[in-house]
C-alpha cells in the first residue's frame, strides 16, 4: 500500500510545477494547461485521502471537479479564440488594454 | 511491486508535467499533458480508483486535450518567441516563488503531517468500485450531480456564444463567420 505523505508530497509538487507554469509562461493556452495541472493535483490529493480513510465521498468529488474543469476549459479556449480573433496574439503581456 | 509502479509513474508523470510548461511549442505542450494525464490515471489504478481512472482516461486525455489541440492548431500557434529582459525577470522571479512554494510544502509535509490511523479497508472490496460510487452517486450526492448538469449546459452555450464573436444584426443576410471549435455543431441556422 503507497504511504498517504507519498501522495501528498507529489500532489504537492504537481500542483507547484503547475503554479510556476502560470507565472513564467505568456502562452494563454499553456497558462491553461498549468490551471489543468493544478486541478489534477487536488484530484490526486482528494483520491489519496479517499484511500486512506476508506471512503468514497473523494472520489465523487472528483468527478465533480472533473465536470467543472470541462466547463472552464470550453469556456476558456472560447474566449481565447475570441481574444485571438480580436488582437492576433495568445502573449498575456501584450494584452493590457486594462492597464492604462 | 505496488510501491515500484507508483515511483515510475509518478516520475513520468513528474517530468511531462516539467516539460509541459518548459517546452517552447504548444503542441508539444498538449501532448505531454496528455502524458501526464494518463501516467495519473495509473496511479488511480493503483489506488484502487478505477472509475476515476478511466474518467481521468476518457474526459482529461480524451475529450479536455483535444479540445485544446484543436485550438491550437485553429489559431494555428508556432513555437513561443521568450527572450528580452523583462520576460527573463519574469521568468526568474517565477521560478524562485515557485521555490519558495515547495520548500514551504516541504516543511509543512515533514513536521505537521499527523493523518491519523488509516481506516481498514473492510467492505471497500464487496462491490465494484465503479457501482459504489455509481450508488454513491445516485443517493447522497443526487442534487449536486443534477447542478452538475446545468453547469454543462451553461458551458455549452456559453461557449457557442462567446466564440462566434461578434452578432451581426438580425436580417443581415451575411452569415457568421465560422463557429467556435468549442462550439461543437457550427451554428447554422444563426
Amino acid at each position: 500500500m503507497i504511504p498517504l505523505s507519498w501522495l501528498l508530497a507529489l500532489s504537492g509538487v504537481l500542483f507547484c510545477i503547475g503554479v510556476v507554469g502560470v507565472l513564467v509562461r505568456r502562452n494563454a493556452l499553456v497558462i491553461f494547461m498549468s490551471i489543468e495541472l493544478m486541478l489534477n493535483a487536488a484530484n490526486l490529493a482528494f483520491v489519496a485521502f479517499s484511500r486512506h480513510l476508506n471512503s468514497l465521498d473523494g472520489q465523487v468529488f472528483v468527478f465533480f471537479v472533473m465536470t467543472v474543469a470541462a466547463a472552464e476549459v470550453a469556456v476558456g479556449l472560447a474566449i481565447i479564440v475570441n481574444l485571438f480573433r480580436l488582437r492576433e496574439t495568445v502573449f498575456v503581456d501584450e494584452i493590457n488594454l486594462l492597464k492604462g | 511491486m505496488i510501491p515500484l509502479l507508483f515511483v515510475a509513474f509518478a516520475a513520468v508523470l513528474l517530468v511531462s508535467s516539467l516539460l509541459v510548461i518548459l517546452h517552447r511549442s504548444p503542441v508539444a505542450s498538449a501532448l505531454y499533458l496528455v502524458l501526464a494525464f494518463c501516467s495519473l490515471a495509473a496511479i488511480y489504478l493503483l489506488l484502487h480508483a478505477e472509475f476515476i481512472g478511466l474518467v481521468q482516461v476518457v474526459v482529461y486525455a480524451g475529450a479536455i486535450m483535444v479540445l485544446f489541440l484543436f485550438v491550437i492548431m485553429y489559431l494555428n500557434l508556432g513555437r513561443d518567441v521568450e527572450s528580452g529582459v523583462t520576460i527573463l525577470l519574469r521568468r526568474g522571479l517565477g521560478w524562485l516563488l515557485g521555490a519558495a512554494l515547495v520548500a514551504e510544502g516541504a516543511l509543512l509535509l515533514s513536521r505537521g503531517l499527523a493523518p491519523g490511523p488509516a481506516v481498514p479497508p473492510a467492505a471497500a472490496a464487496a462491490a465494484g468500485n465503479t457501482q459504489q460510487v455509481g450508488l454513491l452517486l445516485y443517493s447522497r450526492y443526487l442534487f449536486p450531480f443534477e447542478l452538475t448538469s446545468i453547469i454543462l449546459l451553461v458551458a455549452m452555450i456559453g461557449a457557442v456564444v462567446i466564440a462566434r464573436g461578434r452578432s451581426e444584426p438580425p436580417g443581415a443576410g451575411a452569415p457568421p463567420p465560422a463557429a467556435g471549435p468549442a462550439a461543437g455543431p457550427p451554428a447554422e441556422d444563426a
